[in-house]
């Protein structure tokens, strides 16, 4: 459904401004989200100031800084800051990003800092990620043969093996699941981006023997066609991949089978 | 997170509010707007069409209505819709053979489409006065 404006306990109030650390020249300002399941107030953007000269220059070394320095409150996911687990995917400057590896030198102004959008959020920079993660489980993303199971490995040219570049790096960090406008207002049932490339995955590997069985969960108004190429997927993608385009993959799969 | 242990209903977090518009978001929300607007045309064009199967009168009233400055303020309108409506059509097209959805492309050909309409659009207009030989 399409819903424009947050429901009322959503809109977002103006937090407070933390004083600036003393004695610090180069200062950053963040504003950061900021929502608590244990009180009862609305969400609100705080405002901090991060000394430059004592912090790294991505994004994450400035969360890290204020949680360490100024608001140990302050609760985002991350691990291994090197854009690989894809923990902390979250909304900076206006678009769907790893904190880990946003240089704070790409951001002009203040850097506004919000959960990934359009998502139930558990506190302040976290998201309730259940329900792509059931999406995923949805579309089955293992290898499904009914041949027998050769003695050793199943082999796959290299040209075959080459189908599989652009999609196997994807780290599941649901960047783009979330900057979909279509997954703002179906989530429920459309598939996302991060999904269906996930399933073009499988459907485009040599070894994988259910393609036909995919294509027919796929086949739905919803759970693929909700796509409209508006594109912010692979705008977003921190991987440098191309959602949007293994989803126009799969449409043509689907029109290929059919004639 | 299999189970919620939330005290409180969950707050959705911003979306529309926050998102930076890229080039591709704005022209795929374009596309649709002037696709709606696209039947108000049409009904205009109908109503030019029914009054000119109609009577005399009934034509010259209309097609003054139209005319005027008014009237063609909103052709132009419509001009611009129907053709900036096309070449969206057209990058669908391109999109849907899966080709030019590169990031940068996928941006480029966004922007050409609403140059292109823009021009496009001035063309039809100088070109129809032209033809008609003045105002």
């Amino acid at each position: 459904m399409v819903q424009l404006t947050l429901p009322k306990n959503s809109k977002v109030q103006q937090g407070k401004v933390w004083t600036k650390p003393g004695g610090a020249t180069n200062l950053r300002e963040y504003r950061v989200y900021r929502w608590s399941p244990d009180d009862t107030e609305n969400p609100r953007v705080d405002t901090y100031f991060v000394d430059m000269d004592d912090c790294g220059p991505m994004v994450l070394d400035a969360l890290i800084w204020i949680k360490n320095k100024i608001d140990p409150t302050l609760t985002f996911r991350r691990s291994c800051r090197e854009g690989i687990c894809g923990s902390c995917a979250m909304n900076i400057d206006g678009a769907n990003t790893l904190a880990c590896t946003k240089g704070m030198d790409e951001i002009g102004d203040a850097v506004k800092v919000y959960p990934l959008p359009h998502m139930p959020v558990v506190k302040d920079l976290v998201p309730d990620l259940s329900v792509p993660y059931a999406q995923l489980s949805s579309i089955e993303p293992w290898l499904q043969t009914v041949t027998p199971e050769p003695a050793k490995e199943w082999q796959q040219s290299h040209e075959d093996r080459a189908k599989l570049d652009g999609l196997y790096e994807c780290i599941l960090c649901f960047c783009c699941q979330t900057s979909c406008p279509s997954y703002w207002w179906n989530g429920e049932r459309y598939l996302g981006p991060a999904v269906l490339l996930q399933a073009y995955r499988w459907l485009i590997d040599s070894r994988d023997e259910a393609t036909g069985e995919r294509l027919d969960n796929l086949e739905d108004p919803f759970r693929l066609y909700r796509c409209h190429t508006i594109m912010n997927c692979t705008q977003a993608c921190p991987k440098g991949l191309n959602p949007a385009k293994a989803i126009a993959e799969i449409k043509q799969m689907m029109v290929e089978r059919r004639v | 997170m299999s189970k919620s242990t939330a005290t409180r209903a969950r707050p959705v977090s911003p979306h529309l509010q926050i998102y930076r518009f890229t080039p591709t978001m704005l022209m795929s929300i374009l596309h649709r707007i002037t696709g709606a607007a696209l039947y108000f045309g049409t009904v205009l064009f109908a109503v030019w069409l029914v009054a000119a199967a109609g009577s005399r009168e009934l034509f010259d009233f209309v097609n003054g209505l139209f005319g005027s400055f008014l009237g063609r303020l909103v052709l132009f309108g419509y001009t611009w819709t129907l053709l900036h409506h096309m070449l969206g059509g057209i990058r669908h097209l391109i999109w849907d053979t899966g080709h030019g959805l590169g990031k940068q492309t996928s941006t480029r050909i966004a922007t050409a489409n609403l140059i292109g309409s823009v021009v496009l659009t001035l063309l039809v207009w100088i070109v129809g006065y032209a033809v008609r030989g003045g105002f």
